[in-house]
Parts: structure tokens; sequence; C-alpha cells
């Protein structure tokens, strides 16, 4: 982990209409960090990290990508959603493309990249998420887990500087949810910054630098995993981890 | 006897049924095409955030769809004041009819589609018009095709009105039959059977083409 900060949230609110869901959160996101989100249901993680990209418009607040302010209406969202890599919990793989032009896809449109490298880039990380052979294939011919892992290649393939993960492994079978957790740790030991909304505490443990405990639209308590799991301080914490774990 | 003169009408006059056959064909391809078009715009416009274009496009659909065919081609052809031939009217009458219906359709294939695939696109950089054109609407013409596919039924049967205006199409060049032979039955039954096979092989092209899409993606 480096010291510069990448993305910056302060003072973030997000409402629908009088239900305020997001009720200030201030937090850092530095350079290099693996930062997992835990919390019950309905806390308010979703609606946080899709505010990160903008997939949700925050009611007010500011969000500093890379120094830039996005809640100011002059800058191009589009341009840094490019850095953004986002990794959703239902995968939204592009039904109607198969594996490799799903990966290529954004690459062409958005990079303006050629074809010919966008497809030798599809392939190199295809083959990086043990996915070879499934390069023809359409995303209603994979499994759970093939499809996160796609997911996750195709996020790569504009090669973000952050990604997020919007709880990646909840949709999967448990003999599942191993394969993609293996890829996820493989990209934190790679050095990828990571902002991740889990209920995996094991995962948490493992890679994570830091734990954000988010209920009722704030963060209640962050820490080091092995500080937040072992030693919580805030009671709904407790109370929460006591259920999970 | 009916078949003994149906047999010598046609023999008389296949070239007349077949040189409307043509034409029927030519507005009813180009047609389609620019109505799919239209229509596709119109149903992208139909779901605009902007109320004013939200407002004008839906007053618009149900304006068309409020009103006989018959009229609205009259209008185009003798009210409008552009000079235009009659193949052009009758392309642009059955486009502005057809598109208001397959506009609906659009947009209820549109809604029909998971939000997550666009929401995938904009993460990863694109703009909406780019998730639009390359994901949602690739899939949501496929998810309504069948519907898609009956409005082009109607669209080659509704070409037959223009012969109203003089446009020398399968059911014009039919009723040219009838007045030369003062017969009503024969030279009709022809085109309608005319009519009848087109309409059904397309139907069938359709399902054929249906199902193999069903198999791939």
């Amino acid at each position: 982990m480096r010291d510069e900060v990448i993305i910056s949230v302060k003072d973030l609110h997000k409402s629908y209409g009088k239900h305020e869901v997001l009720k200030g959160v201030d937090v850092d996101i530095r350079k290099e960090e693996v930062v997992c989100i835990i919390g019950p249901s309905g806390g308010g993680k979703s609606t946080f990290i899709r505010c990160l990209n903008f997939l949700e418009q925050p009611s007010g607040g500011h969000i500093f990508f890379e120094g830039d302010d996005l809640m100011d209406k002059k800058v191009d969202l589009d341009k840094h959603r490019e850095k953004i890599g986002m990794v959703f919990q239902h995968f939204n793989l592009f039904d109607n493309k198969n594996v490799l032009d799903n990966i290529a896809l954004a690459p062409i449109k958005v990079k303006k990249m050629k074809k010919e490298q966008a497809y030798a880039l599809a392939e190199k990380l295809l083959a990086r998420v043990g996915l070879s052979e499934k390069a023809k294939q359409f995303p209603n011919q994979l499994s759970g887990g093939q499809k996160q892992r796609v997911a996750i290649a195709r996020s790569l393939a504009m090669n973000p500087d952050v990604m997020l993960f919007d709880e990646p492994t909840s949709a999967l079978d448990p003999e599942m949810v191993g394969e993609v957790l293996d890829l996820m740790k493989e990209l934190a030991r790679d050095g990828m910054t990571m902002v991740c909304v889990t209920h995996e505490i094991g995962f948490a443990k493992a890679v994570a630098d830091r734990v954000l405990f988010l209920d009722q639209g704030v963060i209640l308590e962050q820490n080091t995993p092995e500080e937040l799991f072992n030693h919580p301080v805030n009671e709904r914490t407790k109370d929460f981890l006591s259920k999970v774990l | 006897m009916g078949t003994l003169k149906l047999v010598s009408i046609w023999e008389k006059y296949s070239i007349i049924y077949w040189n409307g056959l043509n034409m029927t064909l030519q507005i009813a391809a180009v047609s389609v095409i620019t109505s799919i078009i239209v229509g596709i715009i119109l149903g992208v416009l139909r779901m605009s955030k902007n109320s004013v274009i939200k407002g004008i496009i839906k007053l618009y659909i149900s304006f068309i769809r409020g009103t006989p065919m018959l009229i609205q081609i009259y209008i185009i052809y003798y009210s409008l004041s552009f000079n235009m031939t009659q193949f052009q009217a009758s392309v642009v009458a059955m486009t502005v009819n057809a598109s208001a219906y397959i506009a609906e359709t659009v947009r209820g294939g549109i809604e029909s589609i998971d939000k997550g695939q666009m929401e995938a696109c904009r993460s990863l950089g694109m703009t909406y018009w780019q998730g639009l054109m390359e994901i949602v609407i690739p899939q949501a013409i496929k998810s309504i095709l069948p519907s898609l596919c009956n409005q082009f039924v109607i669209l080659i049967k509704n070409t037959s009105m223009m012969s109203v205006i003089g446009m020398h199409e399968l059911m014009y060049n039919a009723n040219t039959v009838r007045s030369n032979t003062y017969l009503a039955f024969e030279p009709l039954i022809i085109a309608a059977v005319m009519y009848f096979v087109i309409c059904t092989l397309l139907e069938k092209g359709v399902n054929y083409l249906e199902r193999r899409l069903r198999y791939s993606a």
C-alpha cells in the first residue's frame, strides 16, 4: 500500500425520496489498498459502492477520484469510469456477445484500440483467469464462477486504477466461490486497488488492509481485519460479527 | 365455370399481377427498413428523461395509432406540399404508420432487458448510446422478433392501401384486371392468394430464424 489517496469520499449522502440510505460517509482509499466493506443488508453497502462510479447519483457530498471532484458537473464521468472497474453480484456479462467479445468491446469502443490488439489483450486476460477454452462461448453456457471470472477479465481489459466489487460471490453456488476469491486474491497481491463489498469474512481477513463496517448509512467502525474481527469496539459491529462469525 | 376463368385470367394477366407484386414487395422492403430505424429512434426517445421530448413522442405515437391509415395516406400524399412520387409517398406513409407501432414494441423490448446490462456498459466507460447500440437494442430486438414479424406482415398487407393514391401495386393491378374483365371474384382472389403466400412465407421464415437464434446465445 502506498500513501497516495486515489479515492476520497467526503460527507457522501444518498436518498431515495425521503428515505436516506447514506447519511454522510467519509473515507479515503489509498493506492494499492484493499478495502473490504461489511455490514448487514440494507445498511447502504451496495449503494455506497455504486455511488463511487456514479451508477447511483449521490444526493450530496463529494467524491474525489485522482484529484477530480466527480460531483462537479463539468467532469467527464465516462472518462473516469474507464479507470474504475466494476464487478457485479450478477455478473452482467453481455448476453449477446461471446466471451472474447465481452472482454474486447470496451477497449475497442472506449479506448479506440485496434481490433487485433484488443482481441490479443482479451485472449491474454482470458488465459490469466484460466478460461482460454471458453473464448467462443456465450455467457449462458458458463457456470456462475466462470461468468464472474470473465467479468473480472472484462473489467481488467480497461486497465483500471481501482476495481469495485459489489458482493462478487453472493450469487454463486458455494463450490464456485473459491475460484473467484482466489482470482481476487491474486489481483490484490499484484497491487490492484480494490474496494469490495463482501460477506466473505475469510476473504476479508486474508487480503484486506482495512475493513469498514457500514450500517444505517454511516461507517460505524473501521480497522485492520485482525482488530476489527477480534476486538470490535462498536456495539452494532459486535452484534453483527456475533451473527456471521 | 369459375375455375376456367381463373386459369384464363391468370394466363392473360399474370404479367400485371407479377408487376403488382414486385411493386408491393419493393414498397414493403424499403418500408420495413425505414420503419424499423424510425421505430427504434421513436422508441428510444419515448423513454427520454426530457419530459418535453417524451410528451411529444407519446402524443405522436398515440395520434398515429388512433387515426385510420387511409387518412394518413391522403394527408401525406395530397396535403403535404412536398413533390413526392407515389412510391415515395407510399414509403413515407408506411413508415409513419408502422414506426408508431414498432416504437411501442421496441420500448417494451428495451425495458425487458436487465438493467445490469447497461450498468456494465457504463461502468466500463461506454456512453449511454454505445450501450444502447451495442448491447441493449440487439438483445431487445431478439426478444421482440415475434411481434416485429407480426408487424411486418401487417405492413405488407397495408401496402394494398397505397392503391388509393394510384400506386401500381398488387391491389391496384388486381382492380385494373377487374375493370378489364368485368369480373370481381377471380381477379381479387388471385391477388388475395398472392398476399397470403407472401405473408405465410415471411412468418415461416421468421419462425425458423427465431428457433436458430434461441440456440445461439
